[in-house]
């Protein structure tokens, strides 16, 4: 896939191009005026959340865990302000309680951004169990999602799916598929 | 746990203090159970927001908005329990060190609310130790009602994130807070500027 393999080799960041994914995702939030990015990384994350940290715009930095992100952001939509998580998808099966408890009945427009692990070449068995649990819990709470393959499709998913969650007050997760992003292969 | 030189008070009688400190529309979140039900008790206000679920999230919620209102002091309230399922907070806050942050630990060393067995902290791990080596180098335990004060006092001017932590004895919240999740966001979002009440 030519994509992939462009994208995979793509991951030095700034320079990059500005058709990459990554560089792709980053001007959809600062188009959305989405500045406040906690995050717990991922591999495959690695060059949005090294331009993330560059630019000015954002504030972005770790947290201990996925659901203090998510905690984050909401207290944040509360004050004014937008953000969006950044995640792997052993750190959004941390989050079903969360996401139940205050994300969907306070009706807070959470923006996930995960990386999906455990598909299409994946070597880690834990991951690859992991994922599956994904889906089902999205569709068990009814919140929206969608699966990013394509680089041209992605502006258009994402900035929709960011918009429509801001003015429908509900949660979104855009899962960024190794058809996207290259995933992350076995290098030891 | 008794080696701690710190009177045991009481969360209802604290929160009310604190309430009453309180002139400059100042952001209170309620940990889950009896922490915000006091909290509703001891006067509702729109600047206060009451979790109903996400235990240990209080901390995280009220960093988040602090950093989206930074000229905001913002509090937030935590039982024990619930401070010992997101321990990690304490290290993302010290290296943000958002100064509009004051975090309030009330530590009765049970989880209450479920019939009040013992943390499994109780008597072992000493919270305020554990924030320090978090790096949240502005923690200290109120020895009594008049230090909490003082210590509230302290923080509503300090330049880096507080954290009080006070021994609290078991008895249940006063009142019951309302359990409309849409509504206690909406008011809070107009306690706090960011929405007009229709």
């Amino acid at each position: 896939m030519a994509i992939a393999e462009q994208q995979t080799s793509s991951q030095a960041g700034p320079g990059s191009g500005d058709r990459s994914w990554h560089s792709i995702v980053l001007q959809t939030l600062k188009r959305n005026e989405i500045s406040l990015i906690p995050y717990v990384p991922d591999r495959v994350l690695t060059p949005l959340i090294k331009n993330l940290h560059v630019d000015p715009f954002f504030t972005t930095f770790a947290t201990a865990r996925e659901e203090e992100a998510v905690g984050i952001v909401s207290g944040a939509w509360m004050g004014g302000r937008r953000g969006a998580v950044l995640m792997q998808t052993s750190g959004f099966a941390t989050l079903a309680n969360t996401l139940a408890s205050l994300a969907v009945p306070y009706q807070i427009p959470l923006i996930m951004f995960v990386s999906e692990r455990g598909t299409l070449g994946e070597f880690n068995y834990g991951q690859s169990l992991v994922c599956r649990t994904m889906r089902p819990v999205l569709d068990s709470l009814a919140l929206e999602h969608h699966t990013i393959t394509r680089l041209d499709e992605l502006e258009f998913i994402a900035d929709r799916s960011i918009k429509q969650a801001v003015t429908t007050q509900a949660p979104v997760a855009l899962i960024l598929n190794p058809l996207l992003t290259g995933g992350k292969v076995f290098d030891k | 746990m008794n080696t701690r030189n710190t009177k045991v008070m009481n969360r209802f009688d604290v929160t009310s203090r604190l309430i009453t400190k309180l002139k400059h529309e100042e952001a209170v979140i309620g940990g889950i159970g009896n922490t915000n039900f006091d909290l509703w008790a001891a006067g509702h206000r729109p600047q206060n927001f009451y979790m109903l679920g996400s235990m240990g999230l209080a901390f995280p919620i009220a960093l988040g908005v602090a950093l989206a209102q930074p000229e905001r002091r913002v509090f937030a309230l935590e039982g024990d329990g619930s401070l010992l399922m997101q321990l990690g907070a304490l290290a993302t806050i010290a290296a943000l060190k958002p100064k509009n942050l004051i975090m309030i630990v009330m530590d009765n060393g049970i989880y209450q609310i479920t019939g009040a067995q013992p943390t499994p902290a109780a008597g072992v791990a000493d919270l305020v130790a554990i924030a320090l080596g978090s790096g949240l180098t502005n923690s200290a335990w109120a020895a009594d009602e008049e230090d909490f004060e003082r210590l509230v006092d302290e923080a509503m001017s300090a330049d880096e994130p507080s954290l009080i932590a006070l021994r609290i004895d078991d008895k249940p919240g006063v009142g019951a807070t309302r359990r409309d999740p849409v509504q206690i966001r909406e008011r809070f979002m107009h306690g706090l500027g960011v929405r007009e009440p229709l």
